[in-house]
Protein backbone atom coordinates (compact mmCIF):
# COMPACT_ATOMS: atom_id res chain seq x y z
CA UNK A 1 0.00 0.00 0.00
CA UNK A 2 2.78 2.78 0.90
CA UNK A 3 4.61 1.51 -2.57
CA UNK A 4 1.84 2.08 -3.99
CA UNK A 5 1.34 5.62 -2.91
CA UNK A 6 5.31 6.34 -3.02
CA UNK A 7 4.95 5.16 -6.86
CA UNK A 8 1.66 7.05 -8.02
CA UNK A 9 3.61 10.50 -6.21
CA UNK A 10 6.85 9.80 -7.93
CA UNK A 11 4.99 9.27 -11.41
CA UNK A 12 3.34 12.74 -10.85
CA UNK A 13 6.64 14.51 -10.06
CA UNK A 14 8.27 13.20 -13.13
CA UNK A 15 5.28 14.18 -15.44
CA UNK A 16 5.78 17.41 -14.12
CA UNK A 17 9.56 17.93 -14.50
CA UNK A 18 9.49 16.01 -17.87
CA UNK A 19 6.58 19.06 -18.63
CA UNK A 20 8.33 22.03 -17.27
CA UNK A 21 12.14 20.60 -18.63
CA UNK A 22 10.04 20.49 -22.30
CA UNK A 23 7.70 23.92 -21.67
CA UNK A 24 11.18 25.27 -20.09
CA UNK A 25 13.02 24.44 -23.78
CA UNK A 26 10.40 25.84 -25.81
CA UNK A 27 10.11 29.39 -24.09
CA UNK A 28 13.89 29.55 -24.66
CA UNK A 29 13.71 28.65 -28.26
CA UNK A 30 11.07 31.47 -28.55
CA UNK A 31 12.92 34.10 -27.00
CA UNK A 32 16.02 33.43 -28.65
CA UNK A 33 14.57 32.40 -32.04
CA UNK A 34 11.28 33.61 -32.57
CA UNK A 35 10.45 37.12 -30.23
CA UNK A 36 10.24 40.17 -32.69
CA UNK A 37 10.96 42.57 -30.39
CA UNK A 38 13.76 45.15 -31.70
CA UNK A 39 16.91 44.70 -29.39
CA UNK A 40 16.06 41.15 -28.90
CA UNK A 41 15.90 40.57 -32.71
CA UNK A 42 19.27 42.68 -33.40
CA UNK A 43 20.71 40.64 -30.79
CA UNK A 44 20.07 36.87 -31.74
CA UNK A 45 19.81 38.13 -35.55
CA UNK A 46 23.03 36.49 -37.04
CA UNK A 47 21.63 33.13 -34.70
CA UNK A 48 18.82 33.03 -35.97
CA UNK A 49 19.65 33.10 -39.89
CA UNK A 50 22.18 30.70 -38.94
CA UNK A 51 19.48 28.32 -37.43
CA UNK A 52 17.30 28.70 -39.89
CA UNK A 53 14.43 30.53 -37.62
CA UNK A 54 12.10 32.67 -39.52
CA UNK A 55 13.79 36.03 -39.41
CA UNK A 56 12.57 39.23 -40.50
CA UNK B 1 14.36 14.25 -11.54
CA UNK B 2 14.12 17.93 -12.80
CA UNK B 3 17.44 18.47 -11.36
CA UNK B 4 18.95 15.23 -13.46
CA UNK B 5 16.72 17.20 -16.43
CA UNK B 6 18.02 20.24 -15.96
CA UNK B 7 22.10 19.73 -14.72
CA UNK B 8 22.10 17.65 -18.39
CA UNK B 9 20.37 20.23 -20.18
CA UNK B 10 22.60 22.99 -19.22
CA UNK B 11 25.68 20.97 -19.91
CA UNK B 12 25.10 19.31 -23.21
CA UNK B 13 23.15 22.51 -24.52
CA UNK B 14 26.32 24.76 -23.33
CA UNK B 15 28.58 22.49 -24.65
CA UNK B 16 26.60 21.85 -28.18
CA UNK B 17 26.12 25.26 -28.50
CA UNK B 18 29.94 26.85 -28.20
CA UNK B 19 30.68 24.48 -30.58
CA UNK B 20 27.73 25.06 -32.81
CA UNK B 21 28.44 28.98 -32.19
CA UNK B 22 32.23 29.04 -33.26
CA UNK B 23 31.06 26.82 -36.51
CA UNK B 24 28.61 29.27 -37.07
CA UNK B 25 31.17 32.38 -36.98
CA UNK B 26 33.94 30.49 -39.16
CA UNK B 27 31.57 28.53 -41.62
CA UNK B 28 28.30 30.34 -41.96
CA UNK B 29 28.89 34.07 -40.68
CA UNK B 30 31.08 35.14 -43.45
CA UNK B 31 28.38 34.44 -45.87
CA UNK B 32 26.24 36.29 -44.16
CA UNK B 33 28.37 39.19 -43.58
CA UNK B 34 29.27 38.84 -47.89
CA UNK B 35 25.51 38.54 -48.22
CA UNK B 36 24.54 41.87 -46.25
CA UNK B 37 26.84 44.12 -48.78
CA UNK B 38 24.40 43.11 -51.64
CA UNK B 39 21.55 43.60 -48.95
CA UNK B 40 22.85 47.69 -48.35
CA UNK B 41 23.24 47.68 -51.51
CA UNK B 42 26.99 48.50 -51.27
CA UNK B 43 27.17 45.77 -54.02
CA UNK B 44 25.07 45.36 -56.57
CA UNK B 45 24.78 42.31 -58.40
CA UNK B 46 24.42 42.83 -62.26
CA UNK B 47 25.30 45.84 -61.90
CA UNK B 48 27.08 47.95 -64.72
CA UNK B 49 30.41 46.50 -63.31
CA UNK B 50 31.23 42.80 -62.33
CA UNK B 51 31.66 42.68 -58.79
CA UNK B 52 34.65 40.42 -57.09
CA UNK B 53 33.47 37.77 -55.28
CA UNK B 54 36.83 38.43 -52.85
CA UNK B 55 35.43 41.35 -50.48
CA UNK B 56 36.54 42.42 -46.93
CA UNK B 57 33.94 40.99 -44.51
CA UNK B 58 35.59 43.14 -41.47
CA UNK B 59 36.70 40.02 -39.74
CA UNK B 60 35.53 39.62 -35.60
CA UNK B 61 33.06 41.80 -34.13
CA UNK B 62 33.35 41.55 -30.45
CA UNK B 63 29.52 42.49 -29.58
CA UNK B 64 28.18 41.31 -32.41
CA UNK B 65 29.60 38.08 -32.07
CA UNK B 66 29.62 37.33 -28.35
CA UNK B 67 26.38 37.89 -28.44
CA UNK B 68 25.59 35.48 -31.54
CA UNK B 69 27.75 33.16 -29.02
CA UNK B 70 25.57 33.24 -25.88
CA UNK B 71 22.27 33.10 -28.24
CA UNK B 72 23.56 30.06 -29.85
CA UNK B 73 24.54 28.55 -26.45
CA UNK B 74 20.92 29.69 -24.72
CA UNK B 75 19.23 28.37 -27.84
CA UNK B 76 20.97 24.72 -27.98
CA UNK B 77 20.12 24.43 -24.10
CA UNK B 78 16.31 25.15 -25.04
CA UNK B 79 16.85 22.05 -27.40
CA UNK B 80 18.52 20.39 -24.89
CA UNK B 81 15.86 20.40 -22.59
CA UNK B 82 13.04 19.11 -25.20
CA UNK B 83 15.46 16.38 -26.39
CA UNK B 84 15.91 15.27 -22.68
CA UNK B 85 12.15 15.09 -22.44
CA UNK B 86 12.06 12.75 -24.97
CA UNK B 87 14.95 10.71 -24.20
CA UNK B 88 13.67 10.48 -20.34
CA UNK B 89 10.34 9.18 -21.69
CA UNK B 90 11.81 6.52 -23.84
CA UNK B 91 14.20 5.36 -21.36
CA UNK B 92 10.85 5.04 -18.54
CA UNK B 93 9.70 2.88 -21.66
CA UNK B 94 12.98 0.43 -21.87
CA UNK B 95 15.32 2.54 -24.41
CA UNK B 96 19.07 2.82 -23.35
CA UNK B 97 20.13 6.48 -23.33
CA UNK B 98 23.78 6.91 -23.54
CA UNK B 99 26.25 9.20 -25.51
CA UNK B 100 26.51 6.77 -27.91
CA UNK B 101 22.77 6.13 -28.45
CA UNK B 102 22.48 10.26 -28.18
CA UNK B 103 24.38 10.15 -31.30
CA UNK B 104 20.95 9.07 -33.40
CA UNK B 105 18.68 11.47 -31.29
CA UNK B 106 20.84 14.05 -31.58
CA UNK B 107 20.37 13.53 -35.66
CA UNK B 108 16.44 13.00 -35.26
CA UNK B 109 16.20 16.28 -33.43
CA UNK B 110 18.21 17.97 -36.71
CA UNK B 111 16.21 16.79 -38.29
CA UNK B 112 13.05 18.14 -36.42
CA UNK B 113 13.79 21.39 -35.48
CA UNK B 114 16.28 22.43 -38.69
CA UNK B 115 16.02 19.92 -41.63
CA UNK B 116 12.28 19.63 -41.59
CA UNK B 117 11.57 23.36 -41.77
CA UNK B 118 13.96 24.47 -43.32
CA UNK B 119 13.67 21.83 -46.00
CA UNK B 120 10.22 24.26 -47.06
CA UNK B 121 11.49 27.58 -45.42
CA UNK B 122 15.03 27.26 -46.66
CA UNK B 123 17.32 29.03 -44.12
CA UNK B 124 17.73 32.40 -45.37
CA UNK B 125 20.87 34.79 -46.27
CA UNK B 126 20.15 38.54 -45.21
CA UNK B 127 17.61 40.72 -47.65
CA UNK B 128 16.05 37.78 -49.43
CA UNK B 129 11.50 38.07 -50.13
CA UNK B 130 10.00 36.35 -47.69
CA UNK B 131 6.27 35.94 -46.34
CA UNK B 132 4.94 37.69 -43.29
CA UNK B 133 6.94 36.97 -40.61
CA UNK B 134 4.20 35.52 -37.93
CA UNK B 135 3.14 32.94 -40.72
CA UNK B 136 5.97 31.65 -41.14
CA UNK B 137 6.79 30.54 -37.45
CA UNK B 138 3.51 29.73 -37.14
CA UNK B 139 4.08 26.81 -39.59
CA UNK B 140 7.80 26.77 -38.76
CA UNK B 141 6.74 25.30 -35.05
CA UNK B 142 3.88 23.15 -36.63
CA UNK B 143 6.22 21.69 -39.16
CA UNK B 144 8.58 20.91 -35.87
CA UNK B 145 6.10 19.83 -34.36
CA UNK B 146 4.59 17.32 -36.60
CA UNK B 147 8.16 16.20 -37.60
CA UNK B 148 9.04 15.84 -34.23
CA UNK B 149 5.95 13.14 -33.21
CA UNK B 150 6.33 11.83 -36.69
CA UNK B 151 9.77 10.33 -35.78
CA UNK B 152 9.13 9.56 -32.65
CA UNK B 153 6.41 7.29 -33.75
CA UNK B 154 8.96 6.18 -36.88
CA UNK B 155 11.26 5.14 -33.52
CA UNK B 156 9.21 3.75 -31.66
CA UNK B 157 5.72 2.78 -33.15
CA UNK B 158 5.11 -1.21 -33.66
CA UNK B 159 2.76 -1.49 -36.69
CA UNK B 160 2.46 -0.08 -39.85
CA UNK B 161 -0.53 1.91 -38.95
CA UNK B 162 1.93 4.07 -36.75
CA UNK B 163 4.39 4.11 -39.40
CA UNK B 164 1.61 5.32 -41.72
CA UNK B 165 1.02 7.96 -39.53
CA UNK B 166 4.43 9.08 -39.16
CA UNK B 167 5.03 9.21 -43.02
CA UNK B 168 1.63 11.48 -43.33
CA UNK B 169 3.26 13.98 -40.43
CA UNK B 170 6.28 14.14 -42.25
CA UNK B 171 5.01 15.10 -45.40
CA UNK B 172 2.06 16.94 -44.75
CA UNK B 173 4.02 20.15 -43.54
CA UNK B 174 5.29 20.58 -46.85
CA UNK B 175 2.48 19.60 -49.23
CA UNK B 176 0.60 21.68 -48.18
CA UNK B 177 3.37 24.47 -48.15
CA UNK B 178 5.39 27.02 -46.09
CA UNK B 179 4.42 30.77 -46.57
CA UNK B 180 6.19 32.20 -49.79
CA UNK B 181 6.57 35.60 -50.26
CA UNK B 182 4.63 37.04 -53.17
CA UNK B 183 7.54 38.37 -55.68
CA UNK B 184 11.16 37.53 -55.33
CA UNK B 185 13.02 40.70 -54.77
CA UNK B 186 16.41 39.04 -52.86
CA UNK B 187 19.65 41.29 -54.24
CA UNK B 188 21.75 38.47 -53.08
CA UNK B 189 23.37 36.44 -55.48
CA UNK B 190 22.13 32.84 -55.66
CA UNK B 191 25.70 31.38 -55.24
CA UNK B 192 25.73 33.48 -51.53
CA UNK B 193 22.25 31.85 -51.15
CA UNK B 194 23.15 28.54 -51.72
CA UNK B 195 26.42 28.57 -49.91
CA UNK B 196 24.47 29.81 -46.99
CA UNK B 197 21.65 27.32 -46.12
CA UNK B 198 24.19 24.49 -47.15
CA UNK B 199 26.28 25.61 -44.62
CA UNK B 200 23.47 26.37 -42.13
CA UNK B 201 22.55 23.07 -42.33
CA UNK B 202 25.94 21.31 -42.00
CA UNK B 203 26.71 23.04 -39.00
CA UNK B 204 23.16 22.52 -37.61
CA UNK B 205 23.23 18.24 -38.28
CA UNK B 206 27.37 18.46 -36.62
CA UNK B 207 26.38 20.63 -33.43
CA UNK B 208 22.88 18.62 -32.95
CA UNK B 209 24.35 15.32 -32.97
CA UNK B 210 26.95 16.58 -30.56
CA UNK B 211 23.91 17.99 -28.93
CA UNK B 212 22.60 13.94 -28.50
CA UNK B 213 25.72 12.59 -27.62
CA UNK B 214 26.21 15.31 -24.80
CA UNK B 215 22.74 15.34 -23.56
CA UNK B 216 23.00 10.92 -23.26
CA UNK B 217 26.71 10.93 -21.97
CA UNK B 218 25.23 13.42 -18.95
CA UNK B 219 21.82 12.01 -18.80
CA UNK B 220 23.69 8.87 -17.51
CA UNK B 221 26.34 10.27 -15.55
CA UNK B 222 23.84 12.89 -13.73
CA UNK B 223 21.71 9.41 -13.45
CA UNK B 224 25.08 7.53 -11.78
CA UNK B 225 26.01 10.10 -9.36
CA UNK B 226 21.69 10.73 -8.21
CA UNK B 227 21.99 6.92 -7.75
CA UNK B 228 25.30 7.11 -5.73
CA UNK B 229 23.73 9.68 -3.81
CA UNK B 230 20.94 8.53 -2.54
CA UNK B 231 22.86 4.72 -1.77
CA UNK B 232 25.30 6.75 0.47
Amino acid sequence: MTTQTAKTTLSATKIVSLAFAAVLGVAIISITGHVQAGALHDAAHDVRHATGFPCH
Amino acid sequence: MLTRLLVSGLFAGAAAGLIAALLQLYFVQPVLLHAELYESGELVHFGAEAVSTHQDLGGIDPLRDGLSVVFTMLTYTGYAFILLAGMAVAEMRGAVITGRSGLIWGLAGFVAFHFAPGFSLSPEVPGVAAADVFARQVWWWATVLSAGVGLWLIAFGRNWLAWGIAAILLLAPHVIGAPEPDTFTGPVPTEIGALFASRAFGVGMVAWMLLGCFAGYFWQREGARIDATQAA
